[in-house]
């Protein structure tokens, strides 16, 4: 389903020069309303439901409400992201309740530093037209 | 109709800003990100500028912005051969076998790289269960570059926990464009929430490339970037053809709804050789929610049937023979669609994922612990990757372990990444023994137009390559394309529109908009214009009814097609009275003028192909079988934007790995 804003809990992130909704949105869909400082999906029948910008909301203000060219009303799937896991709770139209917890990363972010290629070879240029990688060779069998 | 051109007396002109780099990379998804981890290692010590350009924002851009539950391209212990055997089988017999190859050759230590930068990835346990990324890792289970045993959901695919995969992704390609940004002293080199546009030539070199332009999605600006090599991994086309929902629904497309046909267009515009643009992919998936069914038949052996308990594959085997053998007896995903449809036609239907069945024999070798885990892997397949899946299962009080569900053929995409090969001719890399010394041009992946690459969903005949595959190939082409660039160190890319003429011709819709918006009293009902959801609508209704959509069971023929082609042609025209309000707008109108190219590129091939190569996918009602003495070949082309005319030629098809 679309992508809504519940408007008691939109800050439209403060004095930020935009929305982290806005940010993320790989759709481009979230806008600010400068006048009322709350955010909104701007085309909702073009929103793929990826829940990122569910995700990232710093204040858990968006949430999705299912198609409704299909779905019937009353159920919900809210995540909660941290930092190595995700918990999700869904709730069914008849009132039942699921959790689930899920790993999402096994490094902290950053943990590249300033150097992505710690600990990998220099580039060989005599192999620059080769098969391979600069840290692998192509497999042979 | 009379000519609208834009001299900003309406809308406000743009600042034009002007990058100069040598490798450009346009597109920001998995194929890019790894163009710029490959490339940015390359360039340092040469001191070689790379530059990625990305619609949106790149730890959430791409057809992997919401994350995957699998790895669908993981080599590991079988073998490369048996790899290009497969694509094969499941691309009805023709693809380029040297590009297919080379991928399978390249694509783990992409797996490897994503392991390392800490992407869960499930383990087998001693016992033979699959532990999460947690578990593995808590179990001491070595990596899978160490001999990790992933578990296997198919022989190709590995299950993994992937919500966060693209961002895992993402942050190594911007360490890399850091890096690259460090050593080369420029002050930025990655650009976000820039929209490229078009493709321009070189005014020297009318076969070379030179320039990308775009558009600001979030300030009054235009771009103007000049590169010496470009990288094209602007994605497949959604959302083209009528989808099977009415209204807000349609944005749960199954493949991501902002793949706009943006990859095809850029390199047509140019004059770049396509090849299989007749090649589509139509999905079995859960319907309406569009969640995968991958992991239901491979990893909990799941079977779908008709309503009746029947399984279509076997009552409709014979039949299906008669058409398409020996194909047919191949049970590739084509093949297994017809036999769906011949059911649902048959009005058997609803057809159904017999997910309840599946549980319960999986929970008979298991104790209670085990049963909730099994849960939590069924519910995660969603939640990783179509969590409008889950929340569609939510409203209708479906629980998997209860009852089945309605699976459905959904609506027609274009792509080169998934079980499809739409997209462009492509140099291979030229060491495969037994490929034609036609098949390379001198650098891997690099189109028909000198100094551009193409990677992912656009590299044409060459599918099934998914999320790693198409890493693998940014890599494979970045690679390429920085040894272009060291071979012509004095290449100065030189374009011969002016800063002016280009932002005038982006910024028309805008004021086209301008000018006429007080015209009427509702500003998107006016005669003077046509807004980009409408010019969507008459697209995905031309391509429906004409082209082979759902409405027709995905059936067309010459004279559909011919109507239909007439048709598109007026809408193309239309184009030229595009309307924005706004420069979101703006970004729509362009996008939907992608997708108008990326259909008459895929409508003039079904049209060239005189058989039924994809049954399934569409049919050709005059030609109603497959056909290999005539068409085991490809079909290439090429589009002369500036005359808005068409070449096509069949091209032998050359098979190197045995069966």
């Amino acid at each position: 389903m679309p992508s809504f804003v519940i408007t008691e809990k939109c800050d439209g992130c403060k004095a930020q020069d935009k929305t982290a909704c806005q940010y993320i949105c790989p759709n481009d869909l979230m806008v600010l309303n400068r006048d009322l400082m709350k955010a909104y999906n701007q085309e909702p029948d073009q929103c793929w439901e990826c829940y990122n910008c569910v995700k990232i909301c710093p204040q858990q203000a968006i949430e999705i409400r299912a198609y409704q060219d299909f779905a019937p009303l009353g159920g919900s799937v809210i995540p909660m992201r941290g930092s190595d896991s995700i918990m999700w709770t869904i709730k069914f139209r008849n009132g039942s309740l699921k959790r689930f917890k899920f790993p999402i990363r096994l490094t902290p972010e950053g943990h590249l530093g300033d150097d992505p290629y710690k600990g990998l070879p220099e580039p060989d240029f005599s192999k620059l037209k080769s098969s391979g990688f600069f840290n692998n060779p192509a497999r042979t069998e | 109709m009379e000519k609208e051109t834009c001299t900003f007396s309406f809308c406000a002109k743009p600042e034009i800003v002007e990058v100069e780099t040598d490798l450009l990379l346009i597109g920001g998804g998995m194929a890019c990100c790894g163009a710029a981890f490959e490339a940015a290692r390359w360039a340092a010590p040469k001191g070689i500028k790379v530059t990625m350009v990305d619609k949106a924002a790149t730890d959430r851009s791409g057809a992997v912005a919401m994350g995957l539950s699998a790895i669908n391209t993981y080599i590991g212990e079988n073998k490369v051969a048996d790899y290009v055997k497969y694509v094969r089988g499941d691309l009805m017999g023709i693809i380029r076998e040297d590009i297919v190859y080379d991928l399978g050759r390249h694509v783990d230590n992409s797996v490897h790289l994503f392991e390392e930068w800490g992407l869960p990835i499930w383990k087998k346990a001693d016992d033979g269960f699959s532990l999460d990324g947690f578990q593995a890792r808590d179990a001491g289970k070595a990596l899978l570059k160490d001999g990790g045993v992933p578990v296997r959901s198919g022989k190709w695919q590995i299950m993994i926990n992937g919500e966060s995969y693209k961002v895992i992704v993402a942050e190594a390609a911007k360490a890399a464009l850091e890096y690259n940004r460090k050593a080369t002293g420029v002050a930025q080199n990655l650009y976000e929430r820039v929209f490229i546009v078009k493709l321009l030539k070189d005014v020297n070199d009318p076969k070379r490339v030179a320039a990308a332009v775009g558009i600001s999605v979030r300030e009054n600006k235009v771009y103007i970037f000049k590169a010496k090599a470009m990288i094209n991994a602007a994605g497949g086309a959604v959302n083209v053809f009528r989808p099977r929902s009415v209204r807000e629904g349609q944005g749960r497309a199954w493949y991501p709804v902002w793949n706009s046909g943006s990859g095809y267009a850029l390199g047509m515009q140019v004059g770049a050789e396509l090849t299989m643009m007749e090649n589509r992919f139509v999905p079995a998936r859960f319907k309406d929610g569009y969640g995968p069914v991958g992991a239901w038949f491979l990893f909990f052996k799941a079977k779908a049937t008709n309503a009746l308990g029947e399984d279509y594959c076997v009552t409709w085997m014979e039949d299906t023979k008669k058409l398409y053998s020996p194909y047919a007896e191949k049970l590739g995903t084509a093949i297994r669609n017809h036999m769906m449809m011949l059911d649902m036609k048959a009005g058997k239907g609803p057809i159904l994922m017999n997910t309840h069945t599946a549980m319960a024999e999986l929970a008979t070798k298991m104790d209670a612990k085990r049963i909730k885990h099994l849960e939590a892997e069924a519910w995660e397949d969603f939640l990783d990757m179509a969590i409008g899946q889950a929340g569609l299962w939510a409203c209708k009080n479906i629980e998997p372990d209860k009852t089945p569900s309605e699976i459905m053929p959904t609506e027609p995409y274009l792509l080169g990444s998934h079980a499809g090969c739409a997209g462009f001719w492509v140099s291979g890399p030229g060491d495969i023994p037994g490929a034609p010394a036609e098949w390379n041009w001198g650098y891997n992946r690099m189109s028909t137009i000198k100094g551009l690459f193409m990677a992912g969903d656009v590299v044409g005949a060459s599918g099934h390559k998914f999320s790693s595959g198409s890493h693998a190939e940014g890599r494979i082409a970045a690679k390429a394309a920085l040894a272009l660039i060291l071979d012509e160190p004095n290449f100065k890319p030189t374009i011969k529109e002016t800063a002016d003429q280009i932002a005038a011709e982006l910024y028309l819709p805008y004021e086209v908009y301008e000018k006429y918006k007080t015209y009427s009293t509702d500003t998107s009902v006016n005669p003077h214009y046509i807004k980009p959801s409408m010019l969507q609508a008459r697209l995905q209704k031309i391509a429906d009814e004409y082209f082979g959509g759902i409405s027709t069971w995905y059936m067309t023929s010459k004279t559909m097609l011919e109507e239909g082609l007439k048709q598109l042609e007026m809408l193309k025209e239309d184009a030229a009275k595009m309307a924005a309000k706004d420069l979101h707008e703006l970004m729509r109108c362009w996008e939907n003028y992608h997708r108008i190219l990326s259909v008459e590129a895929h409508a003039r091939h079904i049209l060239f192909r005189e058989e039924t190569r994809y049954p399934g996918y569409y049919y050709r009602g005059d030609f109603l079988a497959i056909n290999d003495k005539d068409w085991k070949c490809f079909t290439n082309s090429v589009y002369d934007s500036e005359k808005l005319s068409w070449e096509f030629k069949k091209v032998p098809y050359v098979q190197i790995i045995p069966d």
